[in-house]
């Protein structure tokens, strides 16, 4: 009789070993440890030189890379704080224009504006966002839903910051290289960078606060300044994002205030797998090259996030990094039962 | 005299959008953010079914609709949010992504522009106290405190409706007294669609149908919902009337562009000043973290 087989799923030696401390012995788990992130490093690097004879994609590039910094900054406030920020366009809003009025107004060279505007941006967003931080998640979600519409409601009815012409003007980046170097380095720190971060002890508390924030409140920390720690570090990497579009577009308009800017990072963690960090950013770097293949379909393109957004959250919740990090960490065979 | 007449038909019809979401809301915890989109989904299907399908009857056509629109709300809920049902980010996520995917997808469809509107039910308008009103607004009053009338019945007197407040209070309780907690969420979703649709067709012949409504309805009836306290029923006619009111009088004395603008400071100064609302009393450590 054939007996019943099942698949069983064994991790690698070197992961039982190397589980959070890391004692490697040769080469080759060397790089078996560092190999995918010498991968990515290395092939974000290449990336511009790969386009070199296609101008267009090295744009593409930069877009994918501030959507990318977008989704990083919701992957890190969904999975690890658990605040939902239905408007990441309210971030690139509020740096682009930051940086148009540092860029314009104020006559600051690029190299200024761009990380003046990230900070002003970013406590400008914490304290909109601050009345609703001692509540339940729901009011955030609500919260930074209104913002980018509200915003561009003001900007088009008093006709500030150059109405709905929007504000021309802005300095462009020397050259295409520094260009498409600055917003990948960008990237590369602050996903290091926050990955650091959330394995330190405030990353801890900051999960104790998705999971079980009376017990973060019990422990004697406020709940609340927690999350404006996060909320600010988040609306830091959404700012920098905004205004780089701004300076890279030349132009700060409302339309830097526009859905797409919601939904595209939202799809991307989903896709690349929440709370990876790193799944935030191949999943920006799959929908976005994807989006400008299918330009043609107009706002249907917004349909088609959405449904493979639903169909993930609904059948593959893990993403496509967590599978593939199980792929890399375990092997699995058909035993008999 | 003028902006009393208007405040109150501006009132009952800011509460006619939000029912849907705060019965959802209120008992099966579900933020549905879908809301906007099955409003305007409804409307688009009553206009299908009248000029498309030549012949039918308006009343028909409003009764397909609705019921349509009921369909799918069950359908989101059965289909979508079952496997999903606690997991917070992954419920706001996916309402917000269906409800997306059915206005942009309305969108790319065509409807664009000002061609797509439903006729009044009867036309011509009635002077009340010296304000010319139409006989629209008039029915939506009364439509309006119809609805509210006959869902206090039905949440006191039947035995689904004693079902649906008995999850929203106590969720386990109701459940060891045999009720069952997907059953009633089904049809707090069906229901919810039904009254977006409800909402829909008496309110759309008003303008035109365009997509942004749908983003402007889902937006009026959270901003109501928040400062009535999520989940409360005494609390969406209360703040359906101070935001109805408090919009009536800037358009009145600013401009209407600033309607949203006092949607969501009133928002704000809820969350600043009492987060759980106006008649969110018992929930009120709920809210807070």
């Amino acid at each position: 009789m054939d007996a019943m087989m099942r698949k069983e799923r064994i991790d690698r030696g070197l992961k039982v070993r190397t589980e959070g401390i890391y004692a490697i012995s040769s080469l080759r788990e060397i790089l078996y440890l560092m190999g995918p992130r010498i991968l990515l490093i290395a092939g974000l690097f290449a990336l511009p030189f790969v386009f070199e004879l296609a101008p267009y994609w090295k744009k593409v590039i930069n877009i994918m890379c501030a959507y990318a910094l977008l989704a990083l900054s919701f992957d890190f406030l969904a999975n690890y704080v658990g605040l939902v920020c239905l408007g990441g366009a309210f971030f690139t809003g509020v740096g682009g224009y930051f940086a148009a009025i540092f860029n314009t107004t104020l006559g600051m060279p690029i190299w200024l504006s761009m990380p003046l505007a990230t900070i002003a941006g970013a406590v400008f967003c914490t304290f909109c966002l601050l009345p609703c931080l001692p509540l339940r998640g729901v009011y955030f979600a609500i919260v930074t839903l209104m913002y980018p519409l509200l915003f561009t409601r003001i900007i088009e009815a008093l006709d500030i910051l150059g109405g709905t012409n929007g504000m021309s003007g802005i300095d462009a980046f020397p050259n295409a290289y520094l260009e498409n170097y600055t917003i990948i380095a960008v990237v590369l720190i602050f996903l290091f960078g926050m990955r650091r971060f959330v394995n330190q002890d405030i990353g801890l508390v900051l999960r104790g606060v998705k999971d079980n924030d009376q017990a973060v409140r019990a422990s004697g920390i406020s709940v609340t300044r927690m999350r404006i720690i996060a909320v600010f570090i988040a609306s830091l990497i959404g700012c920098f994002a905004g205004a780089y579009i701004a300076h890279l577009y030349m132009w700060a308009g409302i339309s830097l205030f526009a859905l797409d800017f919601s939904i595209i990072p939202i799809a991307a963690v989903v896709i690349g797998g929440g709370g990876t960090l790193v799944g935030a950013i191949i999943g920006a770097f799959i929908l976005v090259p994807l989006s400008e293949i299918l330009r043609a379909f107009g706002t249907f393109r917004i349909v088609i996030y959405c449904i493979i957004l639903t169909g993930f959250i609904v059948f593959k919740s893990e993403g496509i990094m967590v599978y593939l990090q199980r792929k890399y960490h375990q092997f699995e065979r058909w035993v008999k039962v | 005299m003028e902006l009393v007449v208007y405040g109150i038909i501006n009132s009952i019809t800011l509460s006619l959008i939000s029912l849907g979401f705060t019965l959802v809301y209120s008992i099966s915890r579900v933020p549905n953010f879908a809301h906007g989109a099955l409003y305007i989904a409804s409307g688009y299907l009553t206009w299908l079914f009248l000029n498309k399908f030549l012949g039918m009857p308006y009343v028909m056509a409003i009764l397909l609709g609705i019921a349509i629109t009921s369909a799918i709300g069950a359908f989101i809920y059965q289909f979508v949010l079952v496997r999903i049902r606690g997991m917070e980010i992954s419920e706001i996520i996916a309402t917000y992504a269906i409800g997306l995917a059915i206005l942009e997808g309305l969108r790319w469809g065509g409807l664009r522009g000002g061609t797509f509107s439903l006729p009044t039910f009867f036309a011509g308008s009635v002077s009340i106290f010296g304000v010319s009103v139409d006989y629209q607004r008039i029915i939506i009053v009364g439509a309006g405190i119809l609805t509210f009338a006959l869902l206090y019945l039905f949440t006191r007197y039947t035995k689904i409706g004693l079902a649906f407040r008995g999850i929203a209070q106590d969720e386990r309780a109701a459940m060891m007294l045999g009720i069952n907690s997907d059953v009633t969420a089904i049809l707090s979703l069906a229901i919810g669609s039904a009254l977006a649709g409800l909402a829909a067709v008496l309110l759309l012949p008003l303008g035109n149908i365009v997509v942004e409504t749908g983003y402007n309805v889902l937006i009026f009836a959270i901003a109501v919902c928040v400062i009535g306290g999520l989940g409360s029923w005494g609390g969406v006619v209360a703040a359906s009337f101070i935001i109805g009111f408090a919009q009536i009088l800037t358009e009145y004395f600013l401009s209407a562009h600033y309607q949203m603008v006092v949607a969501l400071l009133a928002i704000i100064i809820t969350l600043l000043i009492k987060p759980s609302g106006i008649f969110g009393k018992q929930k009120e450590l709920e809210e807070r973290v």
